[in-house]
């Protein structure tokens, strides 16, 4: 683990870390990581992955119209809002495009 | 007088039955405990108004003889990520400042459905990342046996409510040991269910595959009530079991003749305090003379337990956590543009710990690690659900130390991630294979508690209340409970 790989992962998960940040989650992450590999000495060939520990069929439900969040109450928390609808700054700038 | 402070739901609802005391009584009782203990740092939100009204409410179904449940009148005390309509629910997270539920969760839904008066909202670590309620935007939770030791966590402020006598029933939820922990280093007794038992409309994600809404109280037979309001199927999660709920209550004053208590030899080897592993075997021989039968068992891969779980709750939390974005509700971040928005709402608003989590979840997500990481922790995780398959071929239930050592010292671990996560080291196997586990108290090292925890097979909750329950019966470490001298010191 490397610092421009801690920014890097931080970049996709949208976290800015300062320079401190980054040199202490590079060596933490860097422990976790070393503790992890003892997964590698284990042969998992042909073992199928366990995504749900009870495994349950895809519920359906009957195909009909019922009662969700009415905007009003889904809007409540909005940090800014207008009408029907969530503000939010300009989707657009030098990094987003 | 609202009677014994460490008084059991059950005793409470004989005392309702008997006019001898009223809700109205217990709930105020409790909001005046919680404010006198605030220095333990339990409560993160009470709501007094609310709950005084339902309190009234209950008091007048009782006195026309029909109480909706056991649980009818009873004080209870939820983790603050249960959403709660109209209430706050934060996950003891800067980022959810000033968030107010929209909606009931399930969980608190059937509560109130049952008559439980809601007091209040629990201290827990940032999003259920933790082990000791300290990773809280509102301050360390203490435990109320030494108030310079964590709790445990992340459910620490239920547990601490619970040991401290301030209400007899609190809901947690258990990701990788967050309430069977923290029960554990409390002295209280605390259940995880079977995954999809409980309903998780409402629960705050943290790992989805993982996460249980369970119960601490002072007695398994409490649990059982508690679990009983709040089981069932809810075709408001997907992952719901449509499975029939037995009856819980039922399963108690069973005996435990001839069951076969199974000692997996990988958790007796080494790693414990040989103190807390002296209490374990303790109990065990008291099951023993119960009637129990014990029989060694191996479960080959707990050693990997615990990075395979790190590596599947940070990917499921880095995916769950990516909502926190200041769009639709909790905190935004000022900024020009809304990538600026979301990386300065993001950074400012999660704790270190939580941060630590992501990046290692994105990591392990990503392009090039998917496989060596992500699918491959998958993989143990189904070696690690086959070892217990195995196991309980051969047993009924399964006994080990809940924690490794009793509670720790507040700080002794926030320096090194790696070595709180080893706190989880025998609590972790049971989120991963889905099955139920319970800690009950089972003595002292040095001075503080000791759990005992019991492992069962899927949707076989009754038998770890049953083994719990007749243990209770035969020992009385459940009715020792922390001096509170530091209500008086604050």
């Amino acid at each position: 683990m490397q610092p421009a790989e801690v920014e890097r992962i931080a970049d996709l998960a949208r976290l800015e870390l300062d320079a401190g940040e980054v040199q202490r989650m590079t060596a933490e992450l860097e422990a976790i990581l070393g503790y992890v590999e003892a997964l590698r000495t284990l042969d998992t060939t042909g073992v199928e992955p366990t995504v749900h520990a009870i495994p349950v069929a895809t519920p359906l439900r009957e195909d009909r119209a019922v009662a969700a969040l009415d905007p009003e109450r889904a809007l409540a928390n909005a940090p800014e809002r207008s009408d029907f609808a969530f503000v939010v700054p300009k989707v657009l700038d030098e990094d987003e495009t | 007088m609202a009677g014994d402070r460490f008084a059991t739901a059950a005793q409470m609802r004989a005392d309702l039955d008997a006019r001898r005391v009223a809700s109205a009584t217990l709930v105020e009782t409790a909001l005046a405990r919680a404010e006198a203990a605030a220095g333990l740092g339990a409560f993160v939100h009470l709501q007094p108004e609310r709950a005084r009204t339902d309190a009234r409410e209950a008091d007048v179904r009782r006195a026309r003889g029909d109480p909706r449940s056991p649980l009818d009148g009873i004080p209870v005390a939820i983790k603050d990520l249960m959403v709660q309509e109209g209430e706050p629910c934060t996950c003891a997270s800067r980022i959810l400042e000033g968030f107010v539920a929209p909606y009931q969760g399930t969980v608190v839904a059937k509560l109130r459905a049952a008559g439980a008066v809601i007091v209040g909202r629990t201290n827990m670590d940032e999003f259920a990342m933790g082990s000791s309620t300290e990773h809280s935007v509102y301050g360390a939770a203490r435990n109320p046996w030494d108030p310079t030791r964590t709790p445990g966590g992340s459910s620490g402020g239920s547990a601490a409510a619970v040991a401290a006598g301030i209400v007899p029933i609190a809901f947690g939820s258990d990701t990788g040991g967050s309430i069977r922990q923290p029960a554990s280093h409390c002295g209280v007794v605390g259940m995880k269910p079977t995954y999809g038992r409980v309903s998780r409309y409402g629960l705050v994600a943290f790992a989805s595959s993982l996460d249980q809404i369970g119960p601490f109280a002072h007695t398994a037979g409490d649990c059982a009530l508690a679990l009983a309001a709040i089981a069932g199927h809810d075709p408001a999660d997907s992952t719901s079991l449509p499975e029939p709920v037995p009856d819980f209550a039922a399963a108690q004053r069973g005996d435990v003749a001839g069951l076969v208590v199974g000692l997996p030899r990988e958790y007796f080897a080494e790693g414990a305090d040989p103190e807390v592993l002296a209490r374990v075997r303790e109990a065990v021989a008291e099951l023993e003379r119960a009637g129990a039968k014990t029989r060694e068992v191996t479960l080959p891969h707990a050693p990997y337990a615990i990075a395979t779980y790190y590596l599947i709750a940070t990917a499921e939390a880095s995916s769950n956590l990516a909502r926190y974005d200041g769009v639709r509700f909790g905190r935004r971040a000022e900024a020009d543009s809304l990538g600026e928005m979301y990386r300065r709402t993001r950074s400012e608003g999660f704790g270190a710990e939580v941060k630590r989590r992501i990046l290692l979840g994105t990591y392990v997500l990503s392009a090039g690690y998917y496989d060596a990481y992500y699918r491959k922790a998958m993989q143990v995780r189904t070696l690690l659900r086959r070892d217990f398959e195995q196991a309980f071929g051969a047993c009924d239930l399964i006994a080990t130390p809940t924690a490794p050592e009793v509670a720790f010292r507040i700080g002794e671990k926030t320096a090194d991630p790696l070595k709180m996560y080893l706190s989880d080291i025998y609590t972790v196997s049971a989120n991963l294979a889905g099955i139920p586990g319970l800690s009950v108290p089972c003595g002292f090292a040095n001075g503080l508690p000791v759990g005992l925890q019991l492992l069962g097979r899927a949707l076989d909750e009754a038998t770890l209340l049953r083994v719990a329950d007749a243990y209770q019966r035969r020992t009385a470490w459940h009715e020792q409970h922390p001096a509170l001298d530091w209500e008086r010191a604050k």
